[in-house]
């Protein structure tokens, strides 16, 4: 194992009664990485994490963290771990300050230190001009970021968030989506979302799970290579054949769109260049030439949706 | 760690309204039934200063108090443990103590602790009455500190069964009125034990008021202090039991 593995997780397999809930997942997380957790709801997402955090105790398979085994050694390992929950785990009758001194012991961080811990974790996620208000009287997207704080307080070697940008408004969501980047440098993170496009903007790992099955997990710059084009979208004034398209080299297939337009397929090099040279020669007037990528979502709807729900019923997250 | 946990319990309880209007009823009450104990007293007090060997003050007036004070608590005790962890359980916050690197032990205790603690405030306005008397007159201060005794040990009971409830769901009012009975049901389950010459000991044993009574009469049984101290282990292991099961597959 590498010396830089801060999660390690060995054919994890979790049940709720007869329901099988994730089904030998195995995946690990370096210092450093944002791995972004995809899946339909139901997937698995959630239990997956909360095994992790030590919330639940898998029916099967280990997890180490920081070298650390979670099911022997809990306490210890729970130390290097810092969790949100799909609702901040926050008490309404407590002030922000409170709320995180509270945390910071409860993590055993020693006496001297907690007001700086408390200070850094408010500094990160912008708490500092409600650190004396009541949590309740909060809204929202502030009570979601002293739920961050709660989980970072105690500088953990991991931080695990479980959809952190849910019903938060377009600039908390910039903000937070900062934070997380920011966090990634020093600790290692694991976040599920639903939302594909944070996955790109802040992750750099991706993994996608259905049916409680890892379907899917790559780098981003691996994803990035199976988004990239394969086919141009080209429109002409003077549409020329289908047949005469696929001649210019390097061009397999033209397939006529309505609207004049033309998806042009292509297998290994890109052909736009000879392309315009061709239309520009035979007076295609071409006005339209652009590359066509391959989503994340179509990915993911293809990981997905390729398969039928089994005969097992969805189970919530 | 327990001690962190309990002293937000604590904490909370304070910062809740519920726990000011709990102590303020519980006290005008109580003082209410001390009063009218005295004035008893006062009225029967010529006619035994004539007796020889006759009941004193700690049995006229301290013995009746904490019997009702008893009574009392067994209503309010389930309006303050029926949150503790119901409440954690609903609002999802169980899931900080449960990702801390604490123990499920450590979580019982401490929320046991902390509601204990808020009782025990309560325990000490109550002292401070038949305390009191002692301007005025002579105490049996060996009876006085066996009552005590009782009353903290009962409460200490009365809190691990309300614990115990609020393990087991998710609704307060279920913790409470679920506790309220099982107390209730403790309380006169020696009724069936009267009936039946000796056949039902085991009910008269089970019976939280039977061994509050020997202590009331000043009569330090071990007996007695082991039956507390055994409900409360049992309720405490039950709801650490409890919790753990939540990790475990269900």
């Amino acid at each position: 194992m590498q010396k830089d593995m801060l999660v390690h997780v060995e054919h994890l397999t979790r049940y709720y009664g007869h329901t099988l809930a994730v089904d030998d997942v195995s995946f690990d997380l370096a210092k450093g990485d944002v791995l972004g957790f995809l899946g339909p709801n139901g997937a698995g997402k959630t239990t997956t994490m909360q095994v992790i955090t030590g919330n639940l105790a898998p029916s099967a398979g280990r997890i180490d963290v920081h070298g650390i085994d979670l099911l022997d050694e809990p306490k210890r390992a729970k130390r290097e771990i810092g969790y949100l929950p799909e609702q901040p785990p926050v008490y309404r009758e407590l002030t922000v300050e409170e709320y995180l001194h509270y945390c910071a012991k409860l993590h055993r961080i020693a006496r001297g230190h907690i007001g700086k811990a408390i200070s850094t974790a408010m500094e990160r996620c912008g708490l500092n001009e409600v650190s004396h208000r009541l949590i309740g009287n909060l809204s929202k997207g502030y009570q979601q970021r002293v739920g961050i704080a709660q989980a970072i307080v105690h500088t953990p070697a991991v931080v695990i968030l479980d959809e952190p940008t849910v019903g938060l408004d377009p600039i908390q969501i910039r903000e937070i989506r900062a934070l997380i980047r920011e966090l990634g440098k020093e600790h290692g993170i694991i976040l599920s979302t639903h939302i594909l496009p944070e996955v790109q903007a802040i992750c750099n790992r991706v993994q996608i799970i259905h049916q409680g099955r890892l379907v899917f997990s790559d780098s981003i710059a691996g994803l990035e290579r199976r988004l990239t084009a394969t086919s141009l979208i080209a429109a002409f004034h003077a549409a020329p054949d289908p047949d005469a398209l696929a001649q210019v080299p390097g061009v397999s297939r033209a397939e006529p769109l309505p609207g004049g337009r033309v998806r042009i397929h292509f297998t290994a090099t890109d052909p736009s260049e000879a392309l315009i040279a061709q239309a520009v020669a035979n007076r295609w007037r071409l006005y339209e030439l652009s590359p066509e990528r391959r989503t994340l979502e179509q990915i993911f709807i293809e990981l997905t949706c390729s398969e039928q729900p089994s005969d097992q019923p969805e189970e919530t997250a | 760690m327990i001690f962190t946990i309990a002293a937000r319990e604590l904490r909370s309880l304070f910062l809740s309204p519920l726990a000011w209007a709990v102590l303020a009823v519980v006290q005008f009450i109580l003082a209410y039934i001390f009063l009218s104990q005295i004035d008893n007293y006062l009225m029967w007090q010529p006619r035994l200063a004539a007796v020889e060997g006759a009941p004193g003050v700690a049995d006229l007036v301290i013995a009746p108090l904490f019997a009702d004070a008893a009574i009392v608590l067994l209503l309010v005790t389930p309006l303050l443990t029926m949150r503790v962890l119901s409440e954690e359980r609903r609002n999802r916050t169980l899931s900080l103590l449960f990702s801390a690197p604490v123990s499920m032990t450590e979580i019982v205790i401490g929320k046991y602790l902390g509601v204990l603690s808020f009782f025990l405030v309560l325990l000490v306005l109550l002292a401070l009455m038949p305390l009191s008397l002692l301007a005025g007159t002579e105490l049996d201060l060996g009876k006085l500190a066996t009552g005590l005794l009782g009353l903290t040990l009962l409460l200490a009971a009365f809190v691990a069964t309300g614990l115990f409830m609020s393990a087991l769901t998710e609704q307060p009012t279920i913790a409470a009125i679920s506790t309220f009975g099982l107390l209730l049901l403790l309380w006169i389950i020696d009724w069936a034990g009267n009936s039946e010459n000796q056949a039902s000991g085991l009910f008269a044993y089970l019976s939280m008021l039977r061994h509050y009574e020997t202590l009331l009469k000043g009569l330090f049984n071990s007996t007695d202090v082991a039956y507390y101290l055994l409900v409360i282990t049992l309720f405490l292991g039950l709801s650490i039991r409890r919790l753990d099961a939540d990790r475990l597959s269900h």
